[in-house]
């Protein structure tokens, strides 16, 4: 014991040493963790501090979505109504969906079923690539090659449309949803197969008729944030709707999105004006669908989990 | 390979042969030169510590251990008569005959009705013609067969993940039934359930022997000593001894099963 003193002092110090890091580390954790919680906290308080108040006092709520009129410009009399741009956000997310529900389970069902050893890797890696293509460049595409190809195949004016809007959207949205309808096929446990299989379902039906009900929550999960992805998407849906306020009778329509509406207009108001106030409307309605998706569509995966 | 059991019969009535079975996963060998004669229409039980073999022989019979992917074998399997590892042989058709339980109920995600019709819907059994009435009659008929029509008749849409252990294993039991497999494969049916529930599951599959050829692999003596009426002993992926399961467990023949029987290791 004696000899031991030394070394049981300096233990000693050790421990509190620890005791304090221990302390220290838990409360960055904390902190980080609770990060994400002010700050989302934050951007609503925000938005709806400069948008609120004007759509508590100075808005018609119901005109506000149900006139496709949007003149912030005016000078007779400018209006602030919504209708055009939503139908605009809608058709495209609704068309991106067309394209994207097909792609990305195909691909998920492809990787995570049947594809083996160095092709499913390779895949995954290619899928998050994908997901990594910064969203201009996806407008850039719609702007570029898009657009005449659209013109020239379809003959019409301008190929700045839903159309187009609507398959860079689906794309770019494809990756992501690929990746947690993956998820949602990989957490179906393997005893689900084996009881098909054994069976004698062949592995197209064993995917279709045992793993795919199994998923089914997960699989509408990733299809929602997909949805959600389109509904807040900005530059690619700028660059390649046309940007035009129209309500659209057909997918070659140029359109105007929710987004794009807000990055465009709000860098040319003065601040603290009344469309300066409608665009932060705009963005309290946005904040609010987006939220309202998520959430549906945590809901939904976590219904998976509890079976 | 589509009628009933007893309609058919193997040479001598034997349902399952194997000439000096050889399998490997990978470089590690589980079974050695394992040659063995199931008879038909009876409950053989296989036992042995765990690690034997037991129940990889098991899944070789329906060949369900290929999903693995890295498994090998040499010698071969004879099922009333054919040889199941021959060239072109139909996986889903020899899946077809030779019905699986497995230790952990596994019913699909998916209704009670819609898990005992899942195997005459991928065999497409009576065809599309196959009509609601005559699919209500298949469902009452299998369930019925493992004593759960009562407890679920009145609730033959909700899930099955949502039933009572006991209840799910004799669902995957009753599964098997419509197609009318000529062998079932038990694989510790019983080892997931409680006293309760393995006493009514064991008395359910005494109540198929004879319309079916069950071999069930067990760790529980008492079980297979109960439940059956051969009794194989493996050892290290060899058989050791094959006989009558009275005289297995009354006069073992070799050393190792009296041991092994008697609870000194295993």
């Amino acid at each position: 014991m004696m000899e031991g003193a030394p070394n049981g002092t300096s233990d000693k110090d050790r421990l509190t040493f620890d005791w304090y890091l221990d302390k220290v580390v838990q409360g960055l954790v904390f902190l980080g963790g609770i990060s994400a919680i002010v700050l989302i906290v934050g951007i609503f308080v925000f938005i709806t501090r400069e948008g609120l108040s004007f759509a508590a006092t100075q808005l018609d709520i119901i005109e506000f979505f149900s006139s496709p009129r949007w003149r912030p410009t005016s000078e007779y009399r400018p209006t602030y109504n919504i209708l055009a741009m939503i139908a605009g956000t809608a058709s495209v997310t609704g068309l991106a969906m067309v394209v994207a529900i097909p792609f990305s389970l195909g691909a998920a069902i492809y990787i995570a079923e049947f594809a083996t050893g160095k092709t499913r890797e390779a895949l995954k890696v290619m899928v998050e690539l994908l997901a990594a293509i910064p969203s201009v460049v996806w407008g850039f595409i719609g702007l570029s090659i898009m657009n005449p190809l659209i013109i020239e195949l379809f003959d019409v004016p301008v190929g700045l449309n839903i159309l187009n809007a609507g398959i860079i959207l689906g794309l770019m949205a494809a990756p992501i949803m690929t990746s947690i309808a993956e998820d949602a096929l990989k957490a179906v446990p393997d005893s689900y197969r084996e009881a098909a299989e054994a069976m004698g379902a062949t592995r197209l039906q064993v995917v279709l008729k045992a793993v795919l009900p199994a998923a089914k929550n997960g699989l509408l999960g990733a299809v929602l944030l997909g949805v959600g992805r389109g509904f807040g998407e900005t530059m690619a849906v700028l660059m390649a709707t046309g940007h035009s306020i129209n309500m659209p009778d057909s997918i070659f329509d140029s359109v105007r999105a929710l987004t794009a509406t807000i990055a465009a207009e709000l860098g040319e108001t003065a601040v603290g004006s009344e469309h300066y106030q409608a665009l932060f409307t705009i963005g309290i309605f946005l904040f609010v669908i987006t939220f309202i998706i998520n959430l549906l569509a945590d809901l939904v995966v976590r219904g998976v989990r509890k079976g | 390979m589509s009628q009933t059991a007893s309609s058919i019969t193997g040479q001598d009535g034997i349902a399952v042969e194997t000439r000096s079975l050889n399998l490997w996963y990978g470089d590690f060998q589980a079974l050695f030169d394992i040659d063995l004669k199931v008879r038909q229409g009876i409950i053989t039980s296989l036992i042995g510590p765990s690690g034997c073999g037991k129940s990889t022989f098991l899944r070789s019979i329906n060949r369900i251990n290929e999903r693995l992917g890295y498994v090998r074998i040499t010698g071969g399997i004879h099922l009333l008569g054919h040889d199941i590892y021959a060239e072109g042989v139909n996986l889903s058709q020899l899946r077809k005959q030779v019905g699986m339980v497995f230790q952990r109920p596994n019913p699909l995600p998916i209704s009670i009705r819609d898990n005992v019709l899942f195997a005459v819907e991928i065999h497409d059994e009576g065809g599309k013609k196959a009509g609601r009435a005559n699919k209500e009659e298949i469902v009452e008929a299998a369930l019925r067969r493992v004593l759960l029509w009562d407890s679920v008749k009145d609730r033959l849409n909700t899930k099955a993940t949502t039933l009572s252990l006991e209840e799910q294993q004799k669902l995957c039991i009753a599964r098997l039934l419509p197609v009318k497999p000529s062998i079932l494969l038990m694989d510790e049916p019983c080892s997931a359930l409680d006293p309760k529930g393995t006493e009514a599951v064991e008395e359910m599959i005494w109540e198929l022997r004879g319309d079916y050829t069950i071999l069930i692999v067990t760790h529980n003596m008492a079980q297979a000593r109960r439940a059956s009426e051969e009794c194989i002993f493996m050892l290290m992926g060899k058989v050791v001894e094959h006989t009558a399961t009275a005289d297995m467990f009354v006069n073992p023949k070799d050393r190792r099963t009296a041991d092994y029987i008697e609870g000194r290791y295993g």
